[in-house]
Formats: structure tokens, sequence, C-alpha cells
């Protein structure tokens, strides 16, 4: 099971512990958005966004319902929420958790090992389920 | 969340010590600006008991509102009339609820229709905040726009902004002033009518959520509504926001010089009561904004008067406008009409 995010370590969150985090954020003044992807290696920077960025929301509920509705177009993906605080000095993600995972197993990582000069081994992480085509992953 | 155990095969990394059921961290409550820790009179109810009304009441803090609302906002009576019968039906709901009786969720969105500076928006920050306090919305906020906030200036502009509005006032009050300017009958392929549809559906969708309140002239909007019924039909309240009488438009111009710690000489009370009947007379008359731009032009004239004499002024000085800072005003030199009849509408 693949984790990655400020809750890595814990057990998933449902909703009403999403929408708490959420409200959190918001309180915060943070800025939500809604990213998904298919490819699951954890330094995969380009999720798609689902939407615009969420500013100046008040309700957390807004935010939830936008989850809601990615899910729905995207059953089979990696959808994560990012909350961006904005504040000058910070300007950076504050907040960052997965809120769904493909159903079914997630067939993990390979380990590749490459022999360099001497007697260094360089090793690489790819996932079994990027052998795939965008869009046939998680079938 | 569709997989949440790790009882799958596949890729597992076994966490120590961690039980073999997911134990869910416990509600830890996160601070927020929105609260919605439910206040601690939402216990059920025994079949038999009975509740004092008066003082659950006090309790929410809605009667210290609606008693604000009394003291802040002059006449209006039948608006006040409407908001204490709003508050009535919410508190004696959640009695209901706790009685297990079954209590659906009224339809609150409302139309706020007069002429300008009859206080809509005032009454729509207050509505806020008396919903807020009955548990009806989880936030106090306002959020106010208008046509070129919800309407894009080309094709798949309209949609994302209004709905980017909606997410923006869910919680609380979503304030539509001149509501009617969504709507362009003279262009049919005017965008106006997808924001009008995506409002519908947000107001049917979270109705838990959302209040909207339209504004706006009284003709206007009812034209309005003839044009969209499927609107009319999902506004419960249409409130009337008449126009302010000379009186009352006095007693509003002296709480506006007291909270600005001024105060008219004896002499000039007349002349101000004066000055409102013929402002008041001449087109383009705004009520309370009319009366609050007056008033400031006198603090002016007052200011200039003060420089100019030179001499030493003590506190009272800076604090009185006499008469001669109002006569100054342009609208005594012109004849009154005879009819004190309120000015026609603008545009």
């Amino acid at each position: 099971m693949i984790t990655q995010g400020t809750f890595a370590q814990l057990p998933e969150l449902d909703d009403s512990e999403i929408e708490s985090q959420l409200r959190y954020a918001v309180g915060q003044g943070w800025a939500i958005s809604i990213e998904l992807t298919d490819d699951p290696h954890p330094r995969n920077l380009f999720w798609d966004l689902w939407g615009l960025p969420m500013f100046d929301l008040v309700d957390p509920a807004a935010a939830l319902g936008e989850v809601r509705a990615c899910r729905e177009a995207f059953p089979r993906q990696y959808i994560k929420v990012n909350a961006f605080d904005a504040r000058k000095g910070r300007e950076t993600i504050a907040l960052s958790f997965l809120v769904q995972r493909p159903p079914g197993d997630e067939p993990g990582f390979q380990l590749e090992r490459q022999h360099g000069p001497g007697r260094t081994n360089r090793y690489t992480l790819k996932a079994y389920s990027s052998q795939q085509p965008h869009g046939d992953r998680y079938q | 969340m569709t997989a949440t155990n790790s009882d799958h095969g596949g890729f597992t990394m076994p966490r120590p010590g961690s039980p073999a059921e997911p134990v869910r961290a416990r509600d830890s409550s996160t601070p927020g600006r929105v609260d919605e820790s439910p206040p601690p009179d939402t216990a059920p109810l025994e079949a038999d008991a009975t509740v004092d009304l008066a003082s659950l009441g006090a309790e929410l803090g809605i009667s210290r509102t609606l008693d604000e609302l009394d003291v802040q906002l002059v006449g209006l009576e039948a608006v006040k009339q409407r908001l204490r019968e709003i508050g009535a039906l919410l508190l004696v709901d959640r009695l209901r609820d706790r009685f297990g009786l079954h209590a659906p969720r009224p339809n609150l969105h409302m139309c706020f229709a007069g002429p300008p500076g009859t206080g809509k928006t005032t009454v729509a920050t207050k509505m806020a905040e008396i919903l807020h306090s009955l548990g009806y919305l989880p936030s106090d906020h306002l959020v106010t726009v208008g046509r070129e906030d919800l309407v894009g200036q080309y094709v798949g502009h309209t949609g994302p902004k209004t709905k980017e509005v909606v997410k923006r006032a869910m919680g609380g009050v979503l304030f539509i002033d001149e509501a009617y300017a969504l709507h362009r009958p003279d262009n049919e392929r005017d965008y106006g009518q997808e924001a009008i549809e995506i409002l519908l559906q947000a107001m049917e969708e979270h109705r838990d959520r959302l209040v909207v309140i339209l504004a706006g002239y009284r003709d206007r909007m009812d034209g309005f509504f003839a044009l969209n019924p499927g609107l009319r039909s999902r506004i419960a309240h249409h409130l009337d926001f008449p126009e302010f009488a000379v009186d009352e438009l006095v007693e509003i111009g002296h709480r506006m010089l007291a909270e600005q710690s001024y105060e008219l000489e004896p002499a000039a009370e007349a002349v101000f009561s004066d000055y409102v009947a013929r402002r008041r007379a001449q087109p383009h008359f705004a009520n309370a904004r009319s009366i609050r731009n007056a008033i400031d032009r006198s603090r002016l004239r007052q200011a200039a008067r003060l420089v100019e004499g030179g001499g030493m002024v003590d506190r009272d000085s800076l604090r009185i406008i006499t008469s001669a800072d109002l006569l100054a005003s342009r609208v005594f030199d012109e004849p009154t009409r005879p009819d004190d009849a309120p000015s026609p509408l603008p545009n």
C-alpha cells in the first residue's frame, strides 16, 4: 500500500477525518487544491489538477464536495489534497495527503540494480503498474 | 476511500507495532474558523419533558441578535417581523428535533426588494449572524457579489466563475446585489442565464450550507422573476424594504452623527429635518446612503469653517455641527417641490 504526504504513517482517513483536516486548512487561510495521477512513483511530481485551486474558502464542505466529485470521475487513480500556504515567507504546500487510492491490488515496485564503476550499485524503483500505458493502469 | 485495509495482496509494508485492525485516530477537534461543535443543548428529550423557549432563545443568542437589530435599525417593521418569525421557526425546529419530531430543513433563500439605501446589505449581514447563532449555517460570513463576479466574458468562463463564488460562500450567505443584471433579455446568447442555472443548482444541492439572498429594486426584481419562474419558486421569502419616512431618516442621521462622535447644535435640529425633507424630494435620493453623504459634506464644511476661523478651538467646537454647516448645502437653493413624494427611481 503506497503512502505519502502528511499522514503517511497513519491509518487512512475517512471522510469525516478528511473534513476535519480540511477545516483546519481552511481555518489557516490555506488554498485547497486537488490532484490526481495513476503513476505511483514517490518522485512523480506531475500530478494532474482537478479543477482550479480553491482560494478564500470558509466552509470545508466545498472542498470535500470537490474531492467526492473527483473520486466519482476518476475512481481508479490516486487522489491527493494539497493545502497551499500563500503567506509571504512561506509560500509552499503546508499540508498534503492522499484521499483515494486505486481499488484492489497495488502491485508495488521493482527494485533495479545497476552496477557502476568499481563496486558501486545504483538503485532504481520502477512501479509495476506504470508498465501499462497511462489510463490502462489499475483496471 | 476504496481500499482501507492492508489485508489485500500486493506490496504492503507491515508497520512495526501496528495492530491488525487499523485504529482510527481519536476524533481530535482541530481548530478552525468555522465552529461546528454542536451546542450543548442538542440532547434528545423525553416525550413528557418541557423546555423554556425564552431561556433557550437567550442561551443561543438569538434574542440578543434580534434585539440588536431592533435597536440598530430604524423602521423596517415588516422586515424585523419576518426575521423574528424565521428565528422563532428555527428555534422551534431545533426543539422539535430534540423531541424526535420530524423537522425538515426550511428553505431560507430570500429576496430583498427595495430602493437603494434602505438597509438591504445591513439586514443580510444580520441575517447571516442570526442563522449562524441558530445553527442553521456553520459560519456567519457574507459574500457580496454582483453580475461581474458571476458571469464570464467568453464561452466556458461563466461556469467555473460562478462555482468558485458558490464555494467561497458555502457555509454562509451569498448576497447577490442587483440580481436582475444576471438576466439580459435583449441578448439571448448572454452568459447570465448559465450563471442563473448554476445558482439554481447550488441552491438545491447545498441547501444545508448556503443561503442565497437576491437584492435589487422591486419592479426590476419582479420582471426578473417573471422571466425566471424556477428562481421565484425556490425563494421562500420575499422581503420588501420600503422608502424611509422623513422622521426615520432624521433618526438615522442622528445615529450616524453619534457614531462618528458629532452632534447637531440645538438650532440645527430643525434645519436638519428641513434638509432631509428637501433632499428626499429630489431625484436620485438613496435614503440612508444620501444621509450619510450629507453628513460627510457637513463635516467638510465644519472643518473648513474651523480652520478658516482660526483662533482657539475646544473639544465641543470640534464635535458640534452648526446650522450654518447644513444651510450651505445646495439643497436649500432650490425651491421645494409641492409634493413630498419620494423621488422616482434612477435609471
